[in-house]
């Protein structure tokens, strides 16, 4: 069954419909990219699946957006807080928060509730091996977050994220602040944790769309400058013999 | 380039020179005034601390000037205790406000609310103390008990009087926070107030302790409201509903007729606060500059 599926979602912001009519479903263990021109409401969609878009005033979502069956916008089904525990979020900039590595990681476990050093120390241990950031910190783990290199920070908030025991990751061009090496070194760790949680990336890069993800989903505005879900397939698929012309001509200018 | 622009040119630069020398004459005047005056308290003041010793003028309990006891310890305890007293009622509600204000008001309310509390710093400081002896000082009296006049009447003054400051410096260092501390954090799936208490309120501290920091320097250098509220009896109190007398107010009550030793004893006292309100703002300076 799809890990996470959409429902005709649509979203206003106040009278501006943003995104139309989005019927999709989410595969688990996948890396799913969300491609698409700028301003076409990638972040939009994203921002659906974590309700972050609750954050902004005047902001709807109708239709339904379901996590393994239940609709994260009914508050009876499940609250806003344990839904964003796991669907965990990475940004596009890293967003250390300006207290130690150590606190970085295990302020999120400790708001839920985990208690004792022990329990923390190895959550922190585990976040950090699994974004193979563990062998350069653990001696400055009480060191500022902020004070490390910007990809390092990065998978700090990666750590940071996992460290929550996710079942979701949604990243919003988590790699386009970054130079080419650190990029590979999370693309390589996309593509591990894909293993176990379900991965949702968008990226304005095609080159990385292809390398990492399974399935692509694209998205467009359409005449009224709504958002709506033009191709979704494997991503080989998409790439090699694209079904819309829209998306054709998106994918050749591009790579072009 | 051309001759006329040269010489417009020319006439642009003398223009600015013209300016600059102004305004650095200015600047020069304005902090030459504030020379002038600490020179002038140190030669008027030093003399009697000298003569009387820097110990026994600090830590000495009685003060007759017109006996030749010159011993400032009363007052500093006045002024510590109605400026710890005025902290402790002041701050929690300052904080909760400027909180409330940056995370949760609606922005009409908000708007609305902040220039009112801009106007609580603009209103006198005489009549804050005139509203206390009338209000404050009976309602202790009868519900409390002692004079009323008190340590408790001029903490509760200050604390509303600090309250401008400390709110909008606070609140200032919250919204000045990037948004992506908190969109993170609720990312996590906290909640907004565990947001607001472990992620934003630590990342701003250093802006709200400078904030309580000029807090606690404008209440401990406060004179006038509360001269009307505390009673201004030399001695060591013995609860919060005792009067005393603060280093400011000392100066205050006693300058119209001091002369001689006694107004250098004045001087010297000066010199005491001036000490504790600079050691204040360089420590309120310091922690705003380390971010
Ligand atoms: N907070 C908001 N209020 C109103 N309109 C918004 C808001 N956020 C986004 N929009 C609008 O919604 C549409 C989609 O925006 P969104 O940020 O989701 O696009 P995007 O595909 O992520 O763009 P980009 O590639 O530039 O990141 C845009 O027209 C944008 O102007
Ligand atoms: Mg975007």
């Amino acid at each position: 069954m799809a890990k996470i599926q959409t429902i005709e979602a649509n979203l206003y912001y106040d009278n501006f419909h943003a995104l139309r009519d989005i019927t999709m479903d989410i595969r688990d263990r996948a890396i799913t990219a969300i491609i698409g021109p700028s301003g076409c409401g990638k972040s939009s969609l994203l921002r659906i699946f974590n309700r972050m878009n609750d954050l902004i005033p005047g902001a709807k979502v109708k239709g339904e957006v379901l996590l393994d069956g239940k609709n994260v916008y009914d508050n009876s089904a499940m609250d806003v807080v344990s839904l964003r525990q796991k669907v965990g979020m990475v940004f596009q900039k890293p967003n250390v928060f300006p207290m130690s590595i150590y606190d970085n990681i295990v302020i999120g476990p400790r708001h839920h509730g985990i208690k004792g050093k022990k329990n923390l120390d190895e959550i922190a241990e585990k976040s950090l091996r699994q974004v193979a950031l563990w062998d350069e910190v653990k001696d400055s783990l009480k060191k500022p977050g902020l004070a490390l290199p910007a990809g390092a920070q990065q998978r700090l908030c990666i750590a940071r994220a996992l460290a929550v025991a996710p079942e979701v990751i949604l990243m919003d061009e988590s790699c386009s602040a970054l130079d080419p090496e650190s990029t590979m070194k999370i693309e390589e760790l996309m593509t591990e944790l894909a293993k176990t949680y379900a991965i949702i990336i968008v990226t304005h890069n095609m080159e990385q769309a292809l390398r990492v993800s399974d399935m692509a989903a694209f998205i467009m505005i359409d005449e009224n400058k709504a958002g709506g879900l033009v191709e979704y397939a494997p991503t080989t698929e998409v790439f090699a013999n694209p079904k819309d012309k829209r998306t054709e001509d998106y994918i050749t200018g591009r790579f072009g | 380039m051309s001759e006329e622009a040269i010489e417009t040119t020319n006439g642009l630069k003398a223009k600015k020179d013209v300016a600059g020398r102004v305004f650095f004459g200015l600047a020069l005047a304005s902090i030459g005034a504030l020379a002038l005056i600490t020179i002038f308290i140190l030669v008027q003041g030093m003399p009697l601390i000298a003569k009387v010793g820097v110990f026994d003028f600090i830590f000495g309990t009685k003060w007759a000037p017109l006996q030749g006891y010159f011993g400032i310890f009363p007052m500093i305890v006045g002024s510590v205790t109605v400026t710890l007293g005025a902290v402790i009622l002041g701050i929690p509600i300052s904080l909760c406000c400027s909180i409330f204000l940056a995370e949760f008001a609606p922005a009409t309310f908000r708007n609305a609310f902040r220039p009112a509390i801009q106007l609580l710093a603009g209103i006198p400081s005489v009549v804050y103390g005139f509203w206390g002896l009338l209000f404050v000082v009976p309602l202790i009296r009868d519900y409390l008990g002692g004079p009323g006049l008190s340590i408790l009447a001029g903490a509760i003054i200050l604390a509303i009087m600090i309250l401008p400051t400390v709110i909008s410096i606070s609140e200032v260092s919250i919204l000045a926070l990037p948004r992506q501390y908190k969109e993170g954090a609720l990312a996590l799936g906290m909640t907004h107030w565990q947001t607001i208490r472990s992620v934003q309120l630590p990342a701003a501290k250093s802006g709200i302790v400078a904030a309580i920091i000029l807090g606690i320097g404008r209440a401990i250098g406060e004179t006038m409201a509360v001269i009307m509220v505390l009673g201004n009896a030399v001695a060591l109190p013995r609860s919060i509903l005792d009067p005393v007398r603060t280093l400011t107010t000392n100066i205050g009550i006693e300058m119209g007729y001091a002369t001689g030793d006694h107004q250098q004893a004045l001087f010297a006292t000066g010199i005491v606060l001036f000490l504790i309100i600079m050691v204040l703002n360089a420590t309120a300076q310091y922690i705003v500059r380390r971010k």
